[in-house]
């Protein structure tokens, strides 16, 4: 290595550079990593709908990044009211109040209607089928008491860093919730 | 006609019903007689918080072995086999998401929304990569990143990227970092996740554009080295410039360089070095200090050209976030009235809107204010980048032997086998092949 002296101290001058800059990069991501972290909660958060919040539009189905969306129908059981006319489960004016398809509000079938007793009827979803489309949803927020809402469903859902159906929520219904309370389940109808 | 009348029938009892318990339940829950006990709802656990913590520490323990893999080891296959690994776990297992690149957006969403708190494994996620640059080099990005080993997966035939369409294209990752941020801070929305174009291949779904976007990236990934990493990736962008001040760096020959010049194209990405040439002519140095000098001298006159030019740009940008676009629709909606359909989306935001006007305005009018300064920031970045880029093509280099560039390199190890020295250290060659050891 016969490198001229002048050259010498360019590398020398550089590494101090070098080294200067590295010591003020460690103690920026110093302050910045405590800062935060001492805000930080641990915490994980994870997405999830806020049921009162929900316009019901029909995004649910279509947006999420996957497939089949993350977001299902669920059912609040304490809420419901059995109704035989369940304006959840059937369209409007049906023909009969039967499980008949041409009935059905909802276009997958999802909704298993089994009689409890007289008059009452037991509605539950079948999550295999179910695209989160809201349609039964609206029809029980409008005309009965609400027992249907979205949900997004956490076997599914990947946890977005940004969900990309809250970017479309009419709504703005998405928002961060802990991860061991990942869900925002109704227990009265408003 | 029986059957309508029914329902009709149906339909005004529930009504009544409705209206005598409006207070509370339209239609009380039954109290069944039959002994019928009410299901419950079930509640799907999210992925358990000690397997996230799982995932940052193979997170850890892989940028740790890439270290070692490239400063001990010194082995390509090793890197290679790493990141293959990663592309595996963090690519099509956690299906990309908790990755580096885009978790500068969670910081700053954290830092002006005091709603959300930051994580410890974003936290993680984004700082460990940066300090391992700062010491020794981009090895997260050689083994690590699922990113990134998916576009050396597919590298085929790397052609040469002209330098100066490699020193233009080279601002775009910055340019890009300010443009996700700002929108983070304004809680619009995290852009740099929404374009990264590998991890829809990785969740298998995504929509036509960004999968689209993808499909190009690979495309040209197969003839550019990396198209992703070096003209596009922002968080690629925070680990050259921490690489810039790095304690160790990656260096082609085990012991000395005896400027053989066979390293000279082993580098796919465009980041191996020559030497300058040693014989300097003193008038050319003179002209070129001053070269630099004007150029710093010009820094500041770019940074207020942007920041202006910015603030001028900030009205239109407000209108990315949903709800200064809400607002505005609002107020169109006032003075021409457009017709949407019944229950879309459009119909309904705007039927919130019009549901409590004042709470939307403001919330728009104080997004606005935000964006006015979050632009000029912008806009002084984009200056800043500039100038400063134009400023370091006119600074010397001051290596002596052939090096990759610091920034620059990916630290994935492939030059080392292109060196004689090299080959004698792994017994591929003789040693009188090779120089003489120091
Ligand atoms: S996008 Fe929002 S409003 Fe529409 S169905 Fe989903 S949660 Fe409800
Ligand atoms: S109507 Fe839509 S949201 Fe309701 S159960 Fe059927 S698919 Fe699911
Ligand atoms: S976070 Fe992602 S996977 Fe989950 S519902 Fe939203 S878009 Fe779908
Ligand atoms: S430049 Fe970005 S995408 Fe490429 S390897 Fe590095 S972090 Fe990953």
């Amino acid at each position: 290595m016969d490198a001229k002296p002048p050259e010498d101290s360019a590398v020398t001058r550089r590494q101090f550079l070098r080294n200067g800059a590295r010591l003020l990069a460690m103690t920026g991501l110093g302050v910045a990593a405590g800062g935060l972290a001492t805000r930080s909660t641990g915490a994980a958060t994870v997405w999830q709908i806020d049921p009162a919040k929900c316009l019901r539009c029909g995004n649910c189905a279509t947006k999420c990044v996957l497939e089949q969306s993350a977001v299902k129908c669920v059912h609040a059981y304490a809420v419901c009211g059995y109704c035989q006319l369940c304006t959840g489960f059937f369209a409007p004016e049906p023909n009969a109040l039967t499980t008949a398809a041409e009935n059905q509000l909802c276009p997958t079938g999802a909704i298993k209607r089994t009689y409890v007793e007289d008059p009452y009827y037991q509605y539950s979803i079948d999550e295999q089928l179910c695209i989160g489309c809201a349609k039964c949803v609206e029809g029980c927020n409008r005309f009965g008491n609400g027992s249907l809402f979205l949900q997004i469903r956490h076997d599914r859902c990947l946890n977005c860093n940004e969900c990309a159906i809250s970017r479309t929520c009419p709504g703005d219904a998405f928002r961060r919730v802990p991860v061991d309370h990942p869900y925002l389940l109704k227990t009265t109808s408003r | 006609m029986l059957r309508r009348l029914k329902f009709i029938g149906a339909l005004g009892v529930m009504l009544l019903m409705a209206l005598l318990v409006s207070a509370e339940q339209r239609f009380p829950p039954p109290d069944f007689e039959n002994g019928y006990s009410l299901p419950s709802t079930s509640t799907p656990a999210a992925r358990q918080l000690w397997l996230q913590y799982g995932d940052t520490a193979v997170f850890l323990a892989a940028l740790g072995t890439a270290v070692w893999l490239i400063y001990k080891k010194r082995s390509r296959r090793g890197v290679f086999w790493l990141s293959l690994f990663s592309l595996a776990y963090f690519g099509f297992y956690r299906k990309g998401c908790i990755c580096p690149i885009g978790s500068p957006q969670n910081i700053v969403y954290g830092l002006f929304n005091p709603g959300y708190a930051v994580p410890l494994t974003v936290l993680i996620f984004c700082f460990a990569p940066i300090v391992v640059a700062l010491f020794g080099g981009r090895a997260f990005c050689a083994g690590v990143c699922p990113q990134g080993a998916l576009q050396d997966l597919v590298l085929i035939k790397p052609i040469v990227v002209p330098p100066w369409l490699e020193h233009a294209l080279g601002v775009v990752p910055y340019i890009f970092l300010g443009a996700g941020l700002i929108c983070a801070g304004t809680g619009t929305g995290f852009l740099i996740c929404r374009y990264d174009p590998f991890v829809p291949f990785f969740r298998l779904s995504g929509g036509t554009f960004i999968l689209t976007f993808g499909a190009a990236f690979l495309l040209m990934g197969m003839f550019v080295g990396r198209p992703y990493c070096r003209f596009l990736c922002p968080y690629g962008g925070l680990l050259r410039v921490a690489s810039l001040a790095s304690k160790w760096r990656v260096r082609v020959t085990p012991d000395t360089c005896t400027q053989c010049r066979l390293c000279e194209q082993s580098c796919p990405f465009g980041a191996m070095r020559e030497p300058p040439s040693p014989e300097t002519n003193p008038k050319w140095l003179r002209a070129e200090r001053k070269r630099l000098g004007w150029l710093l001298a010009l820094l500041p006159v770019l940074i207020l050209a942007g920041a202006w030019g910015g603030s001028k740009f900030s009205p239109t940008a407000a209108q990315l976030n949903p709800t200064v676009a809400l607002a505005e629709r609002y107020a169109r909606q006032q003075i021409h009235p457009v017709e949407y359909g019944l229950m879309t989306p459009e119909a309904l935001s705007l039927q919130r809107a019009a549901d409590n006007p004042a709470a939307i305005l403001t919330q728009a009018a104080d997004l606005r204010r935000r964006f006015a300064l979050a632009c000029a920031l912008f806009g002084g970045w984009v200056g800043l980048v500039i100038g400063v880029k134009l400023a370091a093509l006119s600074v010397r280099p001051s290596r002596t032997d052939f090096e990759p560039d610091r920034g620059a390199c990916f630290a994935c190890a492939r030059c080392f086998t292109a060196c004689p020295n090299e080959r004698v250290r792994l017994g591929l060659a003789p040693a009188a092949q090779g120089a003489e050891p120091l």
